[in-house]
């Protein structure tokens, strides 16, 4: 006996596509934060400490945190220096760090284009 | 035999992860928007509208009370403004970024307001004959246009803008013949200082 819509996939085909699909998204930028950080370094050659939170309107302990598990997976690079007395803390996105900012927009593309092809 | 249905119906998480991805999409080029037009004022192009700054101040000195003092000082404002806009338009190609994006427009939009008081207020002030009056105005109103412009820009903008607010309300009760000086010292040296500031911190 044939299998019962197996020619079509049907709904609950497509959702778990879907589900598969969000089970292999890159948890370390799907957090906002993270998302943020990673966007913003995109469109900017380099961001200090302080520009990225007040352009991001976030405290120094979420930036701090959400930054350095960027830094550890390399997707960010991170180099201090002193401008006079004040330490000086300036980001950059890594070739990592964009590659997997280009994986992350064409997972949310392919999501989107999944679920308009039902 | 009987053919077997899925008694189970999708799964209602299918699209709230559609709707979840468009928002994730939206919030990235939301990010970005803000991100660019932070250092989208182009530092060089300060320091060069500064340098007419100080040449149209040194020039215009020399005719003051003269219809060439005005005319030297509109066709300065025509050439920073096609300096500002070009170098504009440059940083945003080497960083890959449309120049009418919302970000760009907004800027723009912030500035145009300011610009046409100014275009209004200097007609009045000559038809009434007090010219003297035009730099505090000039100065004041342009300074409002890099504050609201500037407002999500890097700090180094609006900071710059309410310097120009403040030299303009200094220029408004000052004696006239400072006039040229204060302008040379907000169109000349905030630009060059504030251009030089910004074009080593933030990219050009």
């Amino acid at each position: 006996m044939a299998e019962p819509h197996a020619a079509d996939p049907g709904p609950v085909a497509a959702a778990r596509v879907v589900r598969q699909e969000a089970l292999e998204l890159d948890r370390l930028i799907h957090e906002r934060m993270r998302l943020a950080i990673v966007s913003a370094l995109a469109v900017n050659e380099s961001l200090t400490f302080n520009e990225l939170k007040r352009l991001l309107e976030t405290t120094d302990g979420n930036l701090s945190v959400h930054a350095r598990k960027l830094e550890e997976a390399r997707y960010i690079t991170c180099k201090k220096s002193f401008e006079g007395r004040l330490p000086r803390t300036e980001y950059r996105l890594s070739p990592a760090g964009r590659q997997a900012l280009e994986r992350y927009l064409d997972h949310m593309e392919a999501l989107i284009r999944t679920m308009r092809d039902r | 035999m009987a053919s077997v249905r899925p008694l189970r119906q999708p799964q209602p998480e299918a699209p709230a992860l559609h709707a979840r991805a468009m928002d994730n999409l939206s919030f990235i080029r939301q990010t970005m928007e803000r991100a660019t037009s932070f250092t989208a004022v182009p530092g060089w192009g300060g320091v060069a509208m500064g340098v007419t700054g100080l040449l149209a101040a040194s020039f215009a000195d020399r005719h003051r009370g003269t219809s060439l003092w005005l005319t030297t000082w509109l066709g300065t404002a025509g050439v920073a403004l096609a300096i500002g806009g070009g170098t504009m338009a440059a940083k945003a190609r080497r960083a890959g970024t449309p120049v009418f994006s919302y970000s760009g427009r907004r800027f723009v939009l912030s500035y145009l307001p300011p610009a046409l008081v100014g275009i209004l207020l200097t007609v009045v002030l000559v038809r009434a004959g007090v010219q003297s009056a035009l730099p505090g105005t000039w100065l004041l109103l342009y300074g409002t246009g890099v504050v609201t412009g500037g407002a999500y820009s890097v700090r180094a903008v609006p900071l710059m803008g309410l310097c120009f607010m403040a030299l303009g309300a200094v220029a408004l009760f000052a004696p006239a013949g400072w006039g040229d000086a204060l302008m040379a010292l907000g169109f000349g040296g905030f630009h060059i200082g504030f251009g030089l500031v910004i074009a080593r911190r933030h990219g050009g």
